[in-house]
């Protein structure tokens, strides 16, 4: 079933102190591959059928003013199959 | 064009820099080409039009803050005095007390959360540099309309801030204010408080001394936190590749705060600083031309050191980057080795960005080129100076006298306090103070919704500190030279009725803009009578705030000039609670009421403001501080009247102990009658509780004060009775406590 998939992110020039713990732990645990990280959040949302564009643009919409707080976070809206 | 060089600048005269984007005025930009002797490269002008900004430069209000220089009081307690991050206080045994209070307004509007999380990081880090361990926060917030729909959005934000941050750094919040006013939509007032303690040989200053000393940065790494206006310089003039304008908003990090902290204070316990200043606004620009103009003045600095979160940052948004959580010291070479090594051990990144010099200006290059080449004084100090035009606003000649219906029947009565103790600025505030952690550390001797916050200081000789933070915004409105001494005296008695002596003050004055003359002339007659008012009362000044700008379009906020006041308890044990805790206590009212009721809770409900503020009685307010301290030992419960009147500080107290009481009022003794005795906010009253036993030795100490003592009741049962209307203490505490879960739950 398709899903309408919200991510959300801190904008890349806000702090990021969540990102920054992880990346401090993963060498402590020994993955030394990261140089730095960052976390967001990710919304699913199924709907019935397929998502349509009218339900696109809720989304869009309920992103802008709900699911992410555009003064510090950035988000796009997709459809995973 | 890539980097603006001092010699680029010097070959380019004719180059438009945007300083109007900036915020400055035209006159201004030519004073910095003046002082220069050429224009300014990007960076330099960033650091002038930062420092030279209404909140840094204080340049509309300095003229009129000069009073509380002139009119200083001569005090021995005070140890460190105005312009410091903070004052000091002497509280005695050796202990330093160091306080301040700071608005972050405008940025808890826009995102209320971190607005709030950040101003708490912020006063923080102001106390932590005068060498003291922050003991407590306290937080006056003013909000628009309860029910508005922004409130909604705004003060959840806010108060998961406070708590949010203040709970992560282990610091309990022992008080402060929630009041609601239609003028603060779209300007909500966001002010903290934090206090410290030290020894006195512990106290440290902002000054760079001693030529070769190091400049060390300590902290978070700096990114692109707040420096919206910078942006414009550095993606719209200089480098027009610059992907995103810059977001003005902050986010801080409480646990980098907490570590910084603790390893603050293990460095300053080994001495190794010979300076030290935090970074808030203008960041690493205010901090170096402060450290410096402090200092002997002149200081290098190596801008590429600095280490950074976002590689992107020209030099222009580095030196404006308001980045959280980070320090500047000034360390001899000697000492390096140990201050680096403290850091370590505390994973706090530490780095060399300069060092002192011997002559008189601050010259920051990048990579090796000159980009800042200024006398560090004429950045932090010489802003400009304006004489704002001032005018008496027409609205005090259209004020119209209160016209209140009296209250008389049992059934009036009891509707009449329900009705008043479910307004959202009466209710109770639990819903917003359970989110704050009020014991932690384990010294909270007092707290919300007490009087005064009350914290103590010495485990052994139980010597402790007594805070309370007010304003009276309908009484600044109505007569600003009053209101803001009527403030004071109430914040003073708070301190009295809970058991702690007045000793300092320091201030946070939020106004509107200072471009409207009308403003203006309010906050100075608020400047004079708050100078007037600590001469009188014998209170140093120990710093202070000033916030303008909270205006939408016309409307300007009330004018809201929030007093705290420090207090010094010798045995915290005997301090005053607000309620009492058995029946039987006979309760009494010191001082008497009037029927003026201006500006009252009672009159808001009405939708009224009325005509005057009441008359500032600072002879018997002071006698009545005596009488509070003095009978301290005999009471059972003490607590002030203010907002609400006599009928709210009675339910306050009934609520609180689950014990009711039984009240009789003769109404013919006051001129209000019994609607004035319950609902007029008449300053200078205390309700106190005490046993019959100890009645003759309050008795003797009010009449040797002069301070009139009525009787009001006595405790017991489980209902409100007043003048034969019983409010059961059940339906009494439902409206109290209903109203906050049913506005924000």
């Amino acid at each position: 079933m398709p899903k309408i998939i919200v991510e959300v992110m801190l904008k890349p020039e806000i702090l990021d102190p969540q990102g920054q713990a992880v990346a401090a732990a993963l060498p402590r645990l020994g993955f030394t591959f990261a140089q730095s990280v960052r976390q967001g959040k990710r919304f699913e949302i199924e709907v019935a059928g397929e998502p349509t564009p009218a339900m696109l643009a809720d989304a869009e919409r309920a992103a802008e003013e709900f699911l992410a707080n555009t003064v510090i976070e950035s988000f796009v809206v997709k459809v995973e199959q | 064009m890539a980097l603006d060089t001092v010699a680029n600048a010097a070959a380019t005269p004719d180059f438009e820099l945007p300083f109007a984007q900036l915020g400055l005025k035209e006159d201004e930009y030519a004073k910095i080409r003046e002082i220069l002797g050429r224009r300014p490269t990007g960076s330099e002008l960033a650091m002038y039009s930062v420092m030279w900004s209404e909140h840094c430069s204080y340049k509309s209000s300095k003229v009129h803050l000069k009073q509380f220089g002139e009119k200083a009081v001569k005090s021995d307690a005070l140890l460190v005095g105005i312009g410091e991050n903070a004052g000091v206080v002497d509280i005695g045994q050796g202990y330093a007390v160091t306080f301040k209070a700071e608005s972050h307004n405008h940025p808890s509007f826009v995102e209320p959360y971190q607005g709030a999380a950040t101003g708490i990081g912020g006063i923080v880090r102001d106390i932590l540099t005068m060498g003291a361990r922050p003991i407590a926060v306290m937080d006056p917030l003013r909000f628009g309309a309860a029910d508005a729909p922004d409130t909604r959005r705004v003060l959840p934000g806010v108060v998961a801030g406070i708590g949010g941050y203040g709970n992560c750094l282990g610091l309990p919040n022992i008080g402060g204010e929630i009041v609601f006013d239609e003028t603060y939509a779209g300007n909500p007032l966001v002010n903290a408080l934090c206090v410290g303690v030290m020894r006195h040989e512990d106290i440290k200053l902002a000054q760079a001394h001693g030529a070769g000393n190091l400049v060390v940065l300590y902290g978070a790494k700096t990114g692109g936190d707040g420096i919206g206006g910078a942006s414009i310089l550095a993606s719209e003039t200089f480098n027009t590749a610059k992907p995103t304008k810059r977001p003005a908003v902050q986010v801080g990090d409480p646990f980098a705060e907490k570590v910084l902290i603790e390893c603050s204070l293990e460095i300053f316990a080994e001495d190794l600083v010979v300076g030290i200043q935090d970074l808030g606004a203008a960041g690493i620009s205010c901090a170096t031309t402060e450290l410096a103009s402090a200092g002997t003045g002149g200081m290098n600095v190596q801008l590429e050191k600095v280490p950074l979160r976002d590689p992107s940052l020209s030099p222009e948004e580095i030196l404006m980057s308001e980045s959280q959580e980070r320090m500047c010291a000034i360390v001899e070479p000697s000492k390096l080795a140990r201050f680096m090594a403290i850091c370590k051990k505390w994973d706090v990144t530490a780095t060399v960005i300069g060092e002192v010099t011997s002559g008189d200006r601050l010259h920051i290059t990048h990579n090796g080129e000159l980009i800042v080449d200024v006398p560090p004084r004429t950045v932090a100090h010489d802003g400009p100076v304006l004489t704002r035009p001032m005018a008496r606003p027409e609205y005090l000649d259209s004020l119209t006298p209160t016209s209140l219906a009296p209250i008389e029947s049992a059934a009036d009565i009891k509707a009449a306090v329900l009705k008043l103790m479910s307004a959202p600025n009466i209710a109770d505030k639990s819903w917003v103070t359970k989110q704050f952690d009020h014991y932690v550390q384990g010294n909270t001797i007092l707290s919300q919704p007490e009087d005064s916050g009350m914290i103590r200081i010495d485990e052994k000789t139980h010597l402790g500190i007594a805070i309370s933070t007010d304003a009276n915004a309908r009484w600044s409105y109505l007569d600003p030279y009053n209101g803001v001494k009527l403030a004071l005296l109430e914040s003073c008695r708070n301190i009295a009725t809970s058991g702690a002596k007045p000793l300092a003050i320091t201030n946070c004055l939020n106004f509107g803009s200072p471009e409207d003359p009308g403003v203006m002339w309010t906050f100075a007659e608020t400047v004079r009578g708050l100078a007037d008012i600590c001469l009188e009362m014998g209170l140093p000044v120990t710093g202070g705030n000033v916030s303008f700008y909270n205006q939408t379009g016309k409307v300007a906020i009330l004018p809201t000039p929030v007093v705290g006041v420090l207090g010094v308890i010798e045995d915290v044990r005997t301090r005053s609670a607000m309620s009492f805790k058995e029946a039987g206590l006979e309760l009494f009212q010191l001082g008497n009421a009037d029927d003026n009721f201006s500006g009252s809770e009672w009159a808001h409900l009405h939708g009224q403001m009325g005509d005057r503020a009441p008359t500032p009685d600072v002879d018997h307010e002071t006698r009545l501080v005596k009488v509070l301290l003095a009978g301290q030992k005999y009471f059972a419960a003490a607590h002030d009247i203010s907002n609400g009147g006599l009928a709210a500080t009675l339910s306050e107290m009934v609520i609180k102990s689950g014990i009711g009481a039984t009240i009789s009022i003769p109404g013919e003794v006051v001129p209000g009658g019994l609607t004035g005795a319950l609902f007029a906010e008449t300053p200078g009253r205390v309700v106190i509780a005490v046993k019959t036993d100890n009645v003759a030795a309050v008795e003797r100490i009010a009449t040797d004060l002069n301070i009139p003592m009525h009787t009001l009741g006595v405790t017991g049962g489980d209902a409100l009775v007043i003048n034969g209307a019983s409010i059961p203490l059940a339906e009494l505490s439902a409206a109290y406590t209903e109203t906050f879960p049913r506005l924000f739950g």
